[in-house]
């Protein structure tokens, strides 16, 4: 039964002089630190994972492939995953890869506060004022569309899945099983991306944080839990994941180009 | 009635009568009746003749101005000494004023506004009332951040420079560090009560300690205000403030939402009255916070993804059709 028809909306008391000076903040720490730091690192981020995407080439050396790339479902990828794509896609196929784990990053409840601080100022830090006069949040196009974060979470699971069949196939090698540095290295991707993609919170609502009553619903009582206990962390898991996918991607690159050498352990 | 009970009293009284009994002034004048208790702080009436803390006359005259100790300017202090910077007016209007005094081992803000109230500005309009960190009466802005004065240690406070005390900048001010919260109140009268299911066949309601868990942790909020007063939405937009309902009463809004006897459905509310899309996520209210609830965590963002359910979730809404046609 739902309240709003017959929820009475009492007026509430707005204007009045408020004290304090009209300053942007009376904080003397170092609370520029922190956005400056998120616009450094989300901006490197981003310039390297344009960069890698759109130059095609050094994604795959048997047996890895760059989780930028990954799943290959392009007629025009090096390594020939899942070409569901036809030939008339002639650019990178790390493009139709990427608009998932940028909107999922980009919606994430996470994210938000990141670059809601740091970009857009709005706050900069807590008690500093907003840099724009006017503020509407979430409610008007085009940031009401944040609430479709699930269903990139959706499409995250999906990409969590092939993550992990290439960290298997990355221990298959050409002359049979084996491990090398790369392999543990796109394994760890494969874990911190899991990481980061099931703490979220939109995971952590669909579990069981939709339900009442848990006592009802044990199994769903059971998995909210192991998500609320992994949620607290989503933030390091966010950083860990995007610093680790670009790492993994660099170092899929530099062996396939040449530049170094994979070191096998067996 | 004390000279604080009456505080025109109070300000007529020369200056050589505080040095005389600091104590006793200090205890009275800062005591919640004469400062503003919450309760009556929240209730227009109560706000706009607040004894002690309200009247125009001694805010047009912040006594401190003319006490010993009192200055407007910087100054040099001893490793001894402690410097605050009081906001003090009113309505009208007011400046930070520095008072300077011994520093004590031990003490909080909270005990250097009192020991100014009591030697230095007798007429120092400061809310308070439990000293414990539990009632959420002495919430201010300490050198720029939120908090509560009875819980923030001077030693875990910059030694080298003055302390900057101001009132909450999200609400209207009654006189030096008093607001007046009554936006928070007129804003809970819009919450739907609680609506519990018919109760069982023996005339009782049962609920298991985990479908509680949750919703306990809402109870926890003192209703110190500090989360409202550092949200942006309302603290930098005036005019959010008819349309949104602020951390405090998303969190209220989500214990009844989550509580497992509860049956009404406030999700269209929530989003069509109560303005839970001007959330951004920037989490100020849980840092602020002062009984460590997880405020974005775990009342806001759920609540945001309940909303979803109903309004955005593409998979939700075929569920809904399926089920009614079942």
């Amino acid at each position: 039964m739902s309240t709003i028809e017959e929820t009475q909306v009492t007026p509430v008391t707005i204007g009045g002089t408020r004290g304090g000076p009209k300053v942007r903040t009376l904080r003397k720490d170092r609370w520029w630190l922190a956005p400056v730091a998120t616009v450094a690192g989300l901006s490197t981020f981003v310039a390297y994972s344009a960069w890698a995407a759109f130059v095609n080439s050094d994604y795959y050396h048997a047996p890895y492939l760059s989780p930028f790339y990954s799943p290959c479902v392009a007629s025009n990828c090096v390594y020939q995953q899942l070409p569901i794509i036809g030939t008339w896609w002639r650019i990178s196929p790390a493009i139709i890869v990427l608009v998932f784990p940028l909107g999922f990053r980009l919606t994430c409840y996470y994210y938000r506060k990141a670059y809601y601080r740091s970009f857009w100022w709005a706050p900069p830090a807590c008690g500093v004022s907003d840099a724009r006069s006017r503020y509407t949040g979430e409610t008007r196009f085009p940031l009401i569309w944040q609430n479709i974060h699930r269903w990139f979470f959706y499409f995250g699971v999906i990409f969590v899945v092939f993550l992990g069949i290439d960290a298997v196939h990355a221990f298959d090698f050409p002359n049979g099983w084996g491990m090398g540095l790369g392999s543990l290295i796109l394994t760890l991707d494969f874990v911190l991306l899991g990481l980061y993609t099931f703490s979220c919170h939109a995971c952590r609502h669909l579990c069981g944080g939709q339900v009442d009553q848990f006592s009802k619903h044990p199994i769903r009582y059971r998995a909210w839990r192991t998500v609320s206990k992994l949620n607290p962390n989503h933030q390091l898991f966010a950083w860990l994941s995007l610093f680790w996918v670009a790492f993994t991607d660099l170092y899929v690159r530099l062996v396939a180009s040449g530049a170094i050498r994979d070191p096998r352990f067996f | 009635m004390t000279t604080a009970d009456n505080p025109e009293q109070a300000q007529e009284q020369p200056s050589t009568a505080i040095g005389t009994s600091p104590l006793s002034q200090a205890t009275a004048s800062a005591s919640p009746g004469a400062s503003g208790s919450p309760g009556a702080s929240g209730s227009p009436g109560a706000s706009g003749s607040p004894g002690a803390s309200g009247s125009p006359g001694a805010s047009g005259s912040p006594g401190a101005s003319g006490s010993p100790g009192a200055s407007t300017g910087g100054s040099s202090t001893t490793s001894s000494d402690v410097v605050m910077r009081i906001w003090r007016g009113d309505s009208v209007g007011g400046e930070f004023r520095e008072y300077r005094l011994p520093s004590q081992p031990g003490e909080v803000v909270l005990d250097v506004v009192h020991r100014i109230q009591a030697t230095q500005a007798n007429d120092l309009a400061v809310r308070w009332n439990c000293k414990a960190g539990k009632c959420g009466s002495c919430s201010a802005e300490i050198n720029g951040r939120p908090r509560l004065m009875c819980m923030t240690q001077m030693a875990h406070l910059p030694a080298d420079e003055p302390v900057t005390v101001a009132p909450m900048r999200t609400f209207p001010i009654i006189r030096d560090l008093v607001t007046d919260v009554a936006f928070n109140y007129e804003m809970a009268r819009r919450v739907p009560p609680f609506k519990p299911r018919p109760r069982e066949a023996d005339g009782t309601h049962r609920m298991a300690q985990r479908d509680v868990d949750r919703v306990q942790e809402f109870h926890r909020c003192i209703e110190c205000f500090l989360c409202q007063d550092v949200c942006h939405v309302i603290r930098d937009h005036e005019e959010n403030k008819p349309s949104y309902a602020g951390p405090r009463l998303l969190v209220r809004y989500a214990s009844l939402e989550m509580h497992p006897l509860d049956t009404d459905d406030r999700r269209s509310l929530l989003r069509e009255q109560m303005g839970i899309g001007y959330c951004n996520i920037t989490k100020c209210c849980t840092e602020v916070c002062p009984e460590h609830i997880k405020i974005t965590d775990n009342a806001i963002i759920p609540l945001k993804e309940r909303v979803v359910d109903r309004s955005y979730d593409p998979l939700g809404w075929v569920g809904r059709k399926i089920s009614r046609r079942s």
